[in-house]
């Protein structure tokens, strides 16, 4: 589109609106790409130690309650479905369709954070977070491994409910532009972006749950 | 904008897709399959961060450029992880008792 009604949206090195939407989409890659590898140094941790530790890791696994995770699975996934049905509505212009969207969005991911602080808090109540305290009241077989699983599972766990929080907030400055009207079918950036973020978040809570939750309940 | 309107048909079905993967791989780790159990969780969850990311990302209706991009990420990942266990793997330090 070269007669654009968004003249005022381009920037002066851009040629018109599509190529710096192209821009935009390839640099909110380059920035997930970080994240890729941000995360990734963790994973690989994670598979090393494992690797080393396999009984413990896999005893340890059991203490996590693998239906909560499932329910978090399904959580995040429907966030997902509302966050892309929230971009389409963007494309198409759809003003109340794309605050709904975005509102359910920050709903189910909120069900995920709040369930993530009911585990977490059962966690405590359990002795299982790492530090002076560790010591479930059935003893483990390898506790000071358990405690390594722990500290893994708190750190990519919560890496992850960070992102998520980002994530709202951002969802929720989002939401207010969209109520006031700031996006059109022309010009709706920031909803794809956002997109690319959330459902980057949502992939790595779909290696997290198998990887933490499911070593071994045989 | 160029950007493609997917049908929403096709959305609702690959978030029908993604919840049956997850009970798939939730039934599967029930299942002793000895060593086999990780790469079958590994797998179910690589094909649905496939799905999320051609679909819900819209990697699969966006430019060769981001194509580059992102598979470059995945294979920056890959030589981590890769070049890294090949190295762990073959000290022999993997007992199952520590290094």
């Amino acid at each position: 589109m070269s007669e654009h009604t968004a003249t005022s949206r381009v920037a002066h090195h851009f040629e018109d609106a599509e190529q710096q939407f192209e821009a935009s989409t390839l640099g909110m890659w380059a920035f997930l790409i970080t994240e890729v590898m941000f995360f990734g140094g963790l994973f690989l941790g994670y598979i090393i130690y494992r690797a080393a530790y396999p009984e413990a890791f896999a005893e340890a696994s059991l203490l996590l309650d693998y239906k909560l995770g499932a329910i978090n699975t399904a959580v995040l996934i429907g966030s997902s479905l509302t966050m892309v049905l929230a971009v389409r509505a963007a494309q198409m212009g759809q003003r109340r369709g794309l605050v709904t969207f975005l509102l359910l969005t920050i709903v189910l991911g909120s069900v995920f954070l709040g369930n993530k602080v009911v585990e977490y808090s059962h966690k405590f109540h359990d002795h299982l977070v790492p530090g002076p305290n560790f010591g479930p009241e059935t003893p483990l077989a390898h506790p000071q491994q358990a405690e390594l699983f722990f500290s893994f599972y708190f750190g990519m766990t919560g890496l992850h409910a960070v992102h998520m929080i980002i994530g709202i907030v951002i969802l929720a400055v989002f939401t207010v532009w969209a109520w006031r009207g700031r996006f059109t079918k022309d010009y709706f950036t920031p909803i794809d972006l956002i997109g690319l973020y959330w459902h980057f978040v949502d992939i790595v809570w779909i290696f997290l749950f198998p990887l933490l939750y499911l070593i071994s309940r045989t | 904008m160029s950007q493609q309107v997917i049908p929403q048909r096709i959305y609702i079905l690959i978030f029908i897709t993604l919840l049956l993967l997850t009970l798939v791989t939730v039934d599967v780790a029930f299942y002793d399959a000895g060593w086999l159990n990780l790469p079958l969780a590994l797998t179910i969850a690589t094909c649905k961060a496939v799905l999320v990311l051609l679909f819900f990302m819209h990697v699969r209706y966006s430019p060769r450029l981001t194509w580059v991009f992102v598979a470059a990420g995945f294979f920056w990942l890959l030589i981590l992880l890769v070049f890294t266990l090949s190295d762990y793997l073959t000290r022999g330090g993997f007992t199952g008792e520590g290094f």
